[in-house]
């Protein structure tokens, strides 16, 4: 191995993390030095987290420099134990507390109208994604990370999902393409994970590894919280094998479509009126909505175009998708937005609710609307619309007290 | 012989004498009234001036020898340029050539642009500033390289200290775009038009002697003549006296920042529900990204309740100045023009109006503008769990900025510091504040990312949002949900040195910055 080890980022727009190397000795102890723009205020913390790191993966003799600029405590704990893990042969890993506010589970059928990508080696993106209110954050462990950065990058998203709040949105992540990916869930399924996205899929058989894989570090860890996952279809081979996909396993929740790749595949290119993909979409919502899962589509690269994005979301909710993915924040608001139930929607539910109420009131088995018959799934659906309807303000808490009115 | 210190009445440790003047400490908002006369200047008579009303001399240096400029001497300069001001280095410059020791530099803020005059600092040309320390000269003074002591005033509280005489300007040297020979000059028109001159008035007004250069010298009269000729002794023409495009700052631009703008947002949307954003309110957005971007979220919300602003108070740029266009605000009361569509509004628009501190800001004005204001957005290094803000220096120690117009506006109706809970690892509030700024019973609303502290003396506020979806929690919540991401700062130490002085609007000392060690 070598004796020495680097990690992190460094260089003058870099904030919010840091870069550390370590230099193994054969004697002489342990000497830190320490370079940060918050010294002022946590040297003594910062010093004492790098020692407790060195002393629980016993490293005796080396040399430690921490180029600091302002990164937070998981952020610390992550660099150092990755340039650690260059210089020593471990399977041992150093676990900061997991945050209470991190043990939430989620639903299969949870609302997932936004997910924000954030790029697994990039902390200070992580920072504040909760506040935004996503539907998901979707910790990116594939495209967005350099291969020579996968090892750091597994152990910043490792302490992300045990140390950030969130702020209750779902905590996914993307694990690389298979077989890296099953690596990947070793780093990500004891922490609380609720989704894994599977890129570039293209076969039931890949789910199943997954599937497997996750349940084996659930059951080895003595872990028991659903973790989802969500296909990434993003080839014509894909498109063809959504159904098989989509049905392979329980845990899936919702299939996806990337369509950069896709076009690609095709041996074309993304427009913005996406005629190119028009067979691939709706093939990936029939196939999802065959087994009775979520579609979501693929993400809209312009951030600065938020209309062309609005344009964009209410086509894609035309074909039946549930939800789309977001590369910036500003996305969130506009893809709520067009997602969310339209007046007429909500006029519907709102009568099919009280309907629903009052045959469950009368102890009647079936729901009418007038004269016509309501169905179980349609019941649900409208439930559905009206919570989404009061979650975002569209709807007053007491609107059924002024329909008496 | 030591110097004796007291406790003032936020409670911080004030040296009895400073830069060998008396100080008074802070005695609490409104605890201190002045008594006696306005400081007068010298009576000049206009036998001893140029018959021909010709006062043009042939360069700065001439100009400042025949001001009778020598060592000890107080000169003054303003900052309407901000970062693009070339002329404050060339007088330090002169006098270090003329071999002057010990000068005042009191400029009514400082830039950047204004590192050079850390070799007249360490040459011993200049003894100590009196004004904002920005950037390299307030890293300079916080590791105690200065000679003298720092101090640091407010916009209005440098007008009351010109006015009460607490500060003599021995030489005022006034940059402006547009001048005649006799000395009438404005900020409005030429090549460096730079809005206005109000930062300059009272140094024309209270200064012994007074020097105006121009790059853009106009058959009498100049006008407008936003300074008037009969202060002036001397005049100068030069090449160029400033870079306009350089007014505009990073901190004149709406932020991109997401996180910023959500708060910012966030802000609005306060306003919005405690019903400040009414027909006929006003308002006044500091510069700084977030503030920016709140007069934008503003303006959204006027227009979609079809209602306008009676004024806004500037510092102006395109936002405002588009606002004001669209007939969303009435008039804009304007301290500074922060970009070139500010100046370019001032010079064109009636309603777009040019203000001095001593318009707005004053202590002793026979009333205050700052105190008709609705809501006032600014921003703030720290926060304690008293209000108490800080706006000077960096949780570090370092002193890293000016007061400008921060201290005045805390007297507005609402006053909201829109802040990040933390920057980087740092969390903004704080148990104390490094350095007091402003007294908490000034500071109404705290909006973080992250939740909304109300001043629990604003009961009103705190009952409008008893029901809200809003964030609203009380201010050591806040500091704990900091704590909780950022960890607990440690204790920083500081030097026994103290190295600047913080004044209150009335002249006070409310707090002073010590040395920061390496």
């Amino acid at each position: 191995m070598a004796q020495i080890g680097t990690a992190g980022n460094q260089g003058p727009g870099i904030r919010s993390d840091c870069h550390i190397t370590l230099e193994l000795k054969n004697n002489g102890g342990i000497k830190i030095n320490l370079t940060s723009k918050v010294d002022a205020l946590y040297k003594k913390s910062i010093q004492d987290l790098a020692t407790q790191i060195l002393d629980f993966f016993r490293v005796e003799h080396a040399v430690l420099d921490i180029n600091d600029r302002g990164a937070l405590p998981f952020v610390l704990a992550a660099r150092i134990e990755a340039a650690i893990k260059q210089v020593l042969e471990t399977d041992a890993e150093f676990w900061l507390d997991l945050i209470p506010e991190n043990k939430y589970q989620t639903e299969k059928d949870k609302t997932r109208r936004s997910r924000l990508y954030l790029p697994g080696n990039s902390p200070k993106l992580m920072l504040n994604a909760g506040i935004h209110q996503p539907d998901a954050v979707i910790l990116d462990l594939e495209d967005s990370v350099a291969v020579d950065k996968k090892e750091e990058a597994r152990l910043i998203v490792r302490n992300a999902l045990r140390a950030i709040n969130f702020y209750g949105a779902e905590r996914m992540v993307r694990i690389n393409q298979l077989p890296m990916g099953l690596e990947d869930l070793e780093h990500v399924v004891p922490h609380h994970v609720n989704l894994v996205l599977i890129p570039k899929c293209e076969s039931a058989e890949q789910v199943l590894s997954v599937d497997q894989k996750i349940t084996q570090i659930l059951t080895e860890k003595q872990l028991n919280y659903p973790v989802y996952i969500m296909p990434i279809i993003e080839s014509a081979l894909g498109v063809i094998k959504a159904f098989e996909i989509a049905s392979a396993s329980q845990r899936v929740a919702a299939l996806s479509i990337g369509l950069e790749d896709y076009t690609a595949d095709l041996g074309t290119s993304r427009t913005l009126e996406g005629r190119e993909s028009f067979f691939a979409r709706n093939q990936l919502v029939n196939a999802a909505k065959a087994v009775g899962i979520q579609a979501i589509d693929s993400v809209f690269s312009d951030i600065a175009d938020m209309d062309a994005l609005r344009i964009v979301v209410l086509e894609s909710k035309s074909l039946g998708f549930d939800g789309m993915g977001c590369i910036h924040p500003r996305q969130i608001k506009v893809i709520h937005g067009a997602f969310a139930p339209s007046e007429a929607e909500i006029e519907k539910a709102k009568k099919i609710v009280i309907a629903f109420e009052e045959a469950t009131d009368k102890g009647l088995g079936v729901v009418s609307l007038g004269s016509k018959m309501i169905d179980p799934p349609v019941v649900k659906r409208a439930l559905k619309t009206i919570a989404v309807a009061l979650e975002t303000g569209l709807l007053p808490e007491d609107w059924k007290e002024q329909i008496q009115k | 012989m030591a110097t004796k210190f007291v406790k003032n009445a936020v409670g911080r440790m004030i040296p009895e004498e400073i830069n060998g003047k008396p100080v008074i400490p802070f005695q609490g908002v409104h605890g201190y009234i002045t008594e006696g006369a306005r400081y007068a200047p010298p009576l000049p008579s206009c036998a001893n001036y140029p018959k021909d009303g010709n006062k043009l001399v042939k360069d700065l240096k001439t100009a400042l020898k025949e001001s009778g400029i020598k060592s000890g001497m107080t000169i003054s300069t303003h900052h309407h340029f901000r970062n693009g001001d070339l002329i404050a280095n060339q007088i330090f410059q002169a006098a270090s050539e003329m071999g002057l020791k010990d000068l005042v530099w009191f400029p009514s803020a400082s830039f950047p642009c204004h590192e050079p005059m850390i070799e007249y600092l360490e040459d011993g040309t200049i003894h100590h500033i009196e004004g904002s320390m920005n950037g390299p000269l307030g890293r300079f003074a916080s590791l105690g390289k200065m000679k003298g002591t720092g101090v640091l005033r407010s916009h209005g509280g440098r007008y009351q200290s010109v006015q009460d005489g607490e500060v003599v300007i021995d030489i005022a040297i006034i940059a402006a775009p547009t001048a005649d020979p006799f000395g009438n000059a404005n900020g409005l028109t030429g090549d460096s038009a730079c809005g206005l001159l109000g930062f300059a008035l009272g140094d024309s007004q209270y200064a012994h002697k007074v020097i105006v250069v121009t790059d853009n010298l106009v058959p009498f009269p100049c006008i407008p003549w936003q300074i008037q000729g009969n202060y002036v002794d001397y005049v100068v023409e030069i090449g160029q006296i400033g870079i306009p495009e350089k007014i505009i700052s990073g901190t004149t631009r709406i932020t991109r920042s997401p996180d910023r703008l959500f708060i910012a947002d966030l802000t609005a949307k306060f306003c919005d529900e405690v019903g400040i954003i009414k027909d006929g309110f006003s308002f006044q957005a500091g510069a700084g990204g977030t503030s920016l971007a709140i007069g934008n979220y503003f303006g959204e919300i006027m227009r979609e309740k079809g209602i306008k602003a009676r004024f806004a108070r500037g510092g102006s740029n395109q936002y405002l100045v588009d606002m004001l266009e669209e007939g969303l605000i009435d008039y804009i009361l304007d301290g500074q023009t922060f970009d070139l569509a500010g100046v370019k509004s001032m010079r064109e628009n009636p309603n777009h109006v040019n203000t001095s501190p001593f318009t707005s800001y004053n202590y002793h004005g026979k009333g205050n503008f700052a105190g008709l204001v609705d809501v006032v957005i600014l921003g703030a290094t720290e926060v304690d769990v008293n209000y108490n803000a800080n706006v000077v220096t960096h949780s570090d120690g370092l002193l890293l900025h000016g007061i400008g117009g921060w201290q005045n506006c805390l007297f507005s109706k609402t006053v909201i510091l829109p802040i990040p809970l933390f920057r980087d690892r740092i969390p903004i509030i704080r148990d104390e504040v490094t350095t007091i700024c402003g007294p908490g019973e000034l500071i109404d609303v705290i909006v973080t990312e992250r939740g909304i502290a109300i001043n629990p003396r604003r009961k009103d506020l705190l009952e409008k949002t008893r029901n809200s979806k809003l964030p609203i929690m009380t201010i050591e919540e806040l500091k704990e949900e900091g704590e909780k991401i950022c960890g607990v700062p440690e204790p920083v130490e500081f030097g026994e040195r103290v190295i600047a002085a913080i004044k209150w609007v009335d002249g006070t000392v409310i707090d002073v910055v010590r040395q920061v060690l390496e």
